[in-house]
């Protein structure tokens, strides 16, 4: 007979290993499947994880990963405040949309001048449209109650017909004879989120999710905000008792998710996108909740988290062109991670007991 | 800057290393947009795909990556491909066109070939086929089977390319039968077969009982078979399994001619870039066969209209025409422009509704 048996403490050990037991079951599991796809598993593996670190064309592979993994980090490290605290934004995607809407919008109306304001206010723009999205879902919740979760999610497709409607329609590129999709902003140097060295893949985008990092590290730890947001997830009714104003909470967390998410909009539509597109989105919104809770929610964790993510987008890329692996065999393969880290991150709180169940 | 310049060269060399370490095979790249089951659009270009390993056999070796979402992961794989040695890369979708121009760039031994794009280089040339030659055909047999004069349209995105074909459809439908209307719904998506069957639905319950579709699953075929008396038309792919009704006839893009045509060229070495545009005559677009279902003389007389395209005597867009609002478009007996075709962003008369901005 096994049962589960609930631990009367969380067991610390598990909760620091389960990211990395999650990993090794994916690789494992990964390669059974990989296996029975008729594909090499362990060459498969080292594709994956071994290729764009240290392989033959890493040069260009490693700055690629920052280019990847920065929005998934900036977009999670907002997240992961609000869930931390209990409050879910899932619209995370739409978020990034609108910002890269506002953000690219400034830009478009700019052109062609040329100037050294136009950047800085286009970050702005993109940071604002975020945080404007994100506030719907709060103040609808503060003020009438609703689910964010549901209205979040659903603003994610309102966002999408923003996008579509942008580029076929307000910021067309009037020279790209009647085709959807705005003037490309690599080409409008002002606008042009480039490397900050050419070629490192380091553009704004990482330099403000490495930026949030540290900034998110040090509001959890040393702030008191940090204590309110932790103390209202773990107890809430001991966070009323302290004095925490949920109202003003609810509206930071979401605040400040938005508003990350959308300036990763923004630094990718201004950068590596260049352009506002019908399919800009791709969903880092998404894969960001994946990334914070792989992250265990914690600062550190997320930059770990996003750079593997980007790790398997990348790899995976390479085993289908080189070994012929299916894009679908990636797809779940990324899906594992997030399956085998709930899986056994039930044994934080549980743990497994062999033997009969005795009658007390 | 020294830093950079290190990093092109760098670059440079290792793909002029890698494309001479390969001059045994030919390698050739694919980037799809979708997955290669998707039963349409990439199904076809990996036809192609396969159509070339065929062809060439030990001399060359084809390498795809397929669900690749447009802009920077697309410019990622393509770089990949070329890092890898790729001597020719076909990237087969709309919104690949500037990161192709970009990797391109970077690498001028290697060709490329963008499809649908306007934007070409010294190594990046552009192909399209002239789907709106089979829009006429089935604007035709659309247009004599309808019973209740409504035609339904599952219209992808708002581009020119979709709205070429939606004209060209309701043209010849017209010609066929005056009393024609049609109702265009927009899925704004290439690949959804949710969202494609509820378009298709949507269509059915007002009324119309044939359904067009610009979009790539068999969705909108499965939501006719289940109404029982609606008429389709397979897209891109020929979609046979839903032969001979309700669909009746198909779109089939048949890229295998070109493509082997351009691995020829890189292996002899006359590949040069440029804009090619082919519709029935070239047989990059074919007519899926007609099935029982449509009386002999429309099928006759739909096959007359596709010889006619084929042989150049016929032009999908011959005068009179009218814009949507009334200004005259084509005068008697002239034929559109290639310009103009490419760029369509307007109805012809008699369409109601507007193109989406």
């Amino acid at each position: 007979m096994i049962r589960l048996e609930k631990r009367p403490q969380a067991s610390r050990a598990f909760s620091l290993a389960t990211p990395v037991l999650a990993v090794v079951a994916t690789m494992f599991f990964g390669g059974l499947l990989f296996a029975t796809l008729g594909k090499d598993p362990i060459a498969s593996i080292v594709t994956i994880f071994w290729e764009p670190l240290f392989g033959e064309f890493s040069f260009f592979y490693r700055p690629q990963l920052l280019i990847k993994g920065a929005p998934l980090v900036l977009i999670a490290i907002g997240l992961s405040l609000g869930f931390k605290a209990g409050i879910w934004n899932i619209g995370a995607e739409g978020q990034y949309i609108m910002g890269a809407l506002f953000g690219a919008g400034v830009g478009l109306a700019f052109y062609p001048a040329e100037g050294f304001h136009i950047f800085p206010l286009m970050v702005l723009a993109g940071a604002f449209g975020g945080w404007l999205w994100a506030m719907i879902p709060a103040l609808l919740k503060v003020k009438f109650g609703t689910n964010e979760i549901l209205v979040s999610l659903m603003l994610v497709y309102v966002a999408e017909q923003f996008l579509a409607s942008m580029s076929l329609g307000l910021m067309k590129n009037p020279e790209g004879f009647g085709f959807p999709g705005s003037r490309n902003l690599q080409q409008y140097e002002s606008a042009f989120n480039a490397d900050l060295i050419e070629g490192s893949g380091m553009h704004w985008g990482v330099v403000a999710a490495l930026i949030a990092v540290i900034f998110a590290y040090v509001l959890l730890t040393k702030h008191r905000l940090g204590f309110a947001i932790r103390v209202t997830g773990e107890a809430p009714r001991a966070a009323k008792f302290s004095g925490v104003n949920p109202t003003r909470l609810v509206l930071f967390c979401l605040g400040t998710s938005g508003l990350l998410a959308g300036l990763a909009g923004m630094f990718e539509v201004s950068g590596p996108a260049g352009q506002v597109t019908i399919d800009f989105n791709v969903g880092y919104g998404f894969t960001a909740i994946i990334v914070a809770f792989l992250g265990r929610l914690h600062p550190i964790g997320i930059l770990l988290a996003g750079l593997l993510m980007a790790l398997t987008y990348i790899g995976g890329d390479i085993a289908q062109s080189q070994l012929g692996l299916p894009a679908a065999a990636i797809q779940v393969f990324q899906g594992m991670l997030l399956f085998f880290l709930l899986a056994l991150d039930m044994f934080t709180n549980y743990r497994l007991r062999f033997g009969r169940t005795e009658v007390a | 800057m020294k830093f950079t310049k290190l990093l092109t060269g760098a670059v440079l060399a290792l793909g002029l290393a890698t494309t001479a370490m390969a001059q045994d095979k030919t390698k050739v790249g694919f980037v799809f947009v979708g997955p290669v089951g998707d039963g349409g659009w990439t199904y076809e270009h990996n036809k192609g795909r396969l159509a070339v390993e065929e062809h060439f056999g030990d001399k060359v070796e084809t390498v795809f990556v397929e669900s690749v979402a447009e802009g920077p992961d697309s410019e990622r794989v393509m770089t990949q491909m070329a890092l890898n040695g790729a001597d020719l890369i076909f990237t087969t979708s709309f919104g690949y066109m500037d990161p192709t121009i970009n990797v391109a760039k970077k690498f001028p031994n290697v060709k490329f070939e963008h499809a649908t794009g306007y934007k070409q280089a010294e190594n990046v040339a552009t192909y399209s086929a002239r789907f709106y030659e089979g829009r006429a055909i089935q604007g035709h047999i659309a247009g004599k089977m309808t019973k209740s004069n409504i035609i339904g349209y599952i219209g992808s995105y708002p581009i020119p390319e979709v709205i070429r074909g939606i004209n060209a459809a309701f043209i010849h439908a017209r010609k066929a039968n005056p009393d024609v209307q049609f109702k265009i719904v927009w899925a704004y998506t290439w690949f959804d077969p949710a969202k494609e069957a509820d378009a298709a639905k949507v269509l059915i319950e007002q009324g119309a009982d044939v359904v067009l579709q610009h979009t790539d699953s068999t969705a909108p075929q499965a939501a006719a078979q289940e109404a029982g008396n609606v008429v389709t038309f397979g897209q891109a792919s020929d979609m046979g399994q839903y032969a001979p009704f309700p669909r009746v006839s198909s779109i089939i893009d048949d890229w295998a001619p070109y493509y082997i045509a351009r691995t020829q060229a890189v292996m002899d070495g006359t590949w040069t870039s440029g804009n090619t545009w082919d519709g029935i005559g070239a047989g990059m677009v074919g007519i899926g066969k007609i099935s029982d279902a449509v009386p002999a003389d429309v099928k006759a007389e739909a096959l007359l209209l596709k010889a006619s395209l084929a042989d150049g005597t016929y032009h999908a867009f011959t005068g009179p025409l009218n814009k949507q609002d009334g200004t005259p478009f084509l005068a008697e007996g002239e034929v559109a422009d290639d310009g103009t075709l490419a760029g369509m962003n307007f109805y012809v008369e008699g369409i109601e509704g507007d193109i989406p901005q």
